[in-house]
């Protein structure tokens, strides 16, 4: 097999499961196979979705600057699965709080959106996702051409996006948002100092 | 003056502390042999097994509710106590050998009768009640919890303020040794709280020493602490050592770390919102999945015993 055949037949399915882990362990841990999920299993599920959102952005926004330190040209073949997992964790977020949160509660969740500034930005970053999640097979990247480049940059929004909406809904000890932000902009700032060299 | 009690509570209707005690033993029992089953000893881990000394001659009050309470897991495993950590479940695992005795509390300030006295012989001269009370927590989350406390009222009338007494500071230990959470600046410490004397004295308010009829947990703020249900958790200040009679209105930490969102009344109203979060509604832990948030009441619905103390105070600005 060559690198290709590799990634393709091999890396790309076990990295699939991997992906679906965090997702596996919260269904598990509601039924007490694995763990338990804590005395407000809502906040929990919600929470574990949310910051695995934060994570997977974080670790599609490091296939670039990796490939480039390291000249593993070949991880850029899972960017479009990790930037895919972002927006279903992100989605799985967004539904426990529609769902288990507000309840469905029309009025509740209108009012969240227009008056929360933290999920006003949060919903903001949701709907980026979803329009690059729908323009993200090979089809509608050859029909779009340069604009997909265009809206796929977003992704840089959706980090910065993700990680304020973390930050701002914390009460008092900020200092998991600030681990995030100092990766974010480690990440942004690798692309800037790149652009700048070359 | 006049305090109403309220109208809507059946003795007959709560359930004993045998009754609580049998029933915790019963999911107890099941829990474990569940977890057994299923997930071996990695599960039963998580159930509090600690048990406390039991309380004697605890008297049940009028005042208590007739709603279902939390279970023990519920009330010992989801804790805000910052002096342990900042997750909910950093109290539970972090407090497990923090020890609460000997423990001393100190009176002073404006008062006839101070001093430093030992836990002990601090509650010695008062009753203990079962008070099972709704706790309602900033966050839009609540539980009912069969508290075993004195009357606050009762010791600040032991103590004997001057008129020179308008407020009641209370401070909880500092101790980074044994408070972990302490370590990090999270909050201005040692944690401050705060009551006008009014409120001090008004009989919902209580110093308590246990929950569901035992001492109380470390995560819940051993050996003592205070229960306000009218207003937000947050005011419930836990692992009291100090506690002054003073004649302004003393700094409390949450208002200290951010006067915006948290004021030194924090009673509970559901149409004042917190500037992030909305107060209209709350999860009731325990509720299940699928239950919906329910509406939040004013003065957590303890409006007939309190709601006097704030007549002619606007409550949008003294949140």
């Amino acid at each position: 097999m060559n690198t290709l055949e590799k990634v393709r037949f091999v890396g790309k399915p076990i990295v699939f499961l991997l992906c679906l882990v965090p997702a596996a362990l919260v269904v598990t841990d509601a039924f007490g196979l694995t763990g338990q999920l804590s005395a407000n299993p809502i906040e929990d599920i919600q929470d574990r979705f949310g910051i695995w959102a934060i994570r997977f952005i974080m670790i599609t926004l490091a296939v670039t600057p990796l490939r480039r330190l390291t000249g593993w040209n070949w991880l850029v073949r899972f960017r479009r699965m990790f930037g895919l997992f972002t927006f279903f964790y992100a989605l799985l977020h967004f539904l426990t709080w529609l769902i288990l949160d507000q309840g469905l509660l029309v009025s509740a969740i209108l009012e969240d959106l227009t008056e929360r500034p933290f999920i006003t930005i949060g919903f903001a970053a949701l709907l980026l996702l979803i329009a690059m999640a729908v323009t993200s097979t090979n089809g509608m990247r050859r029909r779009m051409g340069r604009s997909w480049d265009r809206l796929h940059y977003s992704a840089y929004a959706v980090g910065v996006l993700g990680v304020w909406h973390y930050w701002w809904q914390v009460k008092k000890d900020t200092s998991d948002a600030w681990i995030y932000a100092i990766i974010l902009a480690l990440l942004l700032g690798y692309r800037l100092w790149w652009k700048r060299r070359h | 003056m006049l305090i109403k009690k309220p109208a809507d509570i059946r003795t007959s209707e709560i359930t004993s502390q045998d009754n609580y005690l049998n029933r915790r033993a019963f999911i107890r029992a099941g829990s474990i042999a569940g977890a057994s089953m299923l997930a071996g000893p990695a599960f039963s881990a998580m159930v509090p097994d600690k048990r406390r000394a039991k309380l004697a001659g605890v008297s049940s009050s009028d005042f208590s509710t007739d709603e279902a309470a939390n279970s023990y897991e519920d009330i010992t495993t989801y804790n805000n106590y910052y002096e342990f950590g900042t997750a909910k479940d950093d109290p539970y695992h972090n407090a497990t050998d923090f020890e609460s005795r000997p423990w001393s509390v100190t009176v002073d300030g404006h008062a006839d009768k101070t001093g430093t006295f030992h836990f002990e012989d601090f509650i010695k001269p008062f009753d203990l009640e079962e008070r099972i009370y709704r706790m309602r927590c900033v966050e839009a989350w609540s539980m009912v919890i069969p508290w075993v406390g004195i009357s606050l009222a009762d010791v600040v009338k032991h103590y004997q303020p001057t008129s020179q007494a308008k407020y009641v500071a209370f401070e909880t230990l500092h101790d980074p040794v044994r408070m972990s959470g302490q370590r990090r600046r999270v909050l201005d410490w040692p944690y401050r709280e705060g009551l006008t004397i009014a409120e001090a004295t008004n009989p919902l308010a209580i110093l308590a020493v246990g929950v569901y009829g035992e001492t109380l947990p470390n995560q819940n703020g051993a050996p003592i602490r205070l229960v306000v249900p009218w207003k937000y958790g947050f005011k419930g200040i836990k692992g009291i050592v100090r506690i002054s009679f003073v004649d302004k209105k003393p700094r409390t930490s949450w208002n200290m770390a951010t006067p915006r969102e948290y004021g030194f009344y924090a009673n509970v109203n559901p149409e004042v919102d917190h500037p992030r979060w909305s107060q209209a509604r709350e999860r009731r832990i325990g509720a299940g999945l699928f239950t919906p948030k329910q509406a939040t009441l004013m003065y957590n619905g303890y409006g007939e015993q309190v709601a006097h103390l704030y007549d002619g105070l606007d409550l949008h600005k003294n949140f």
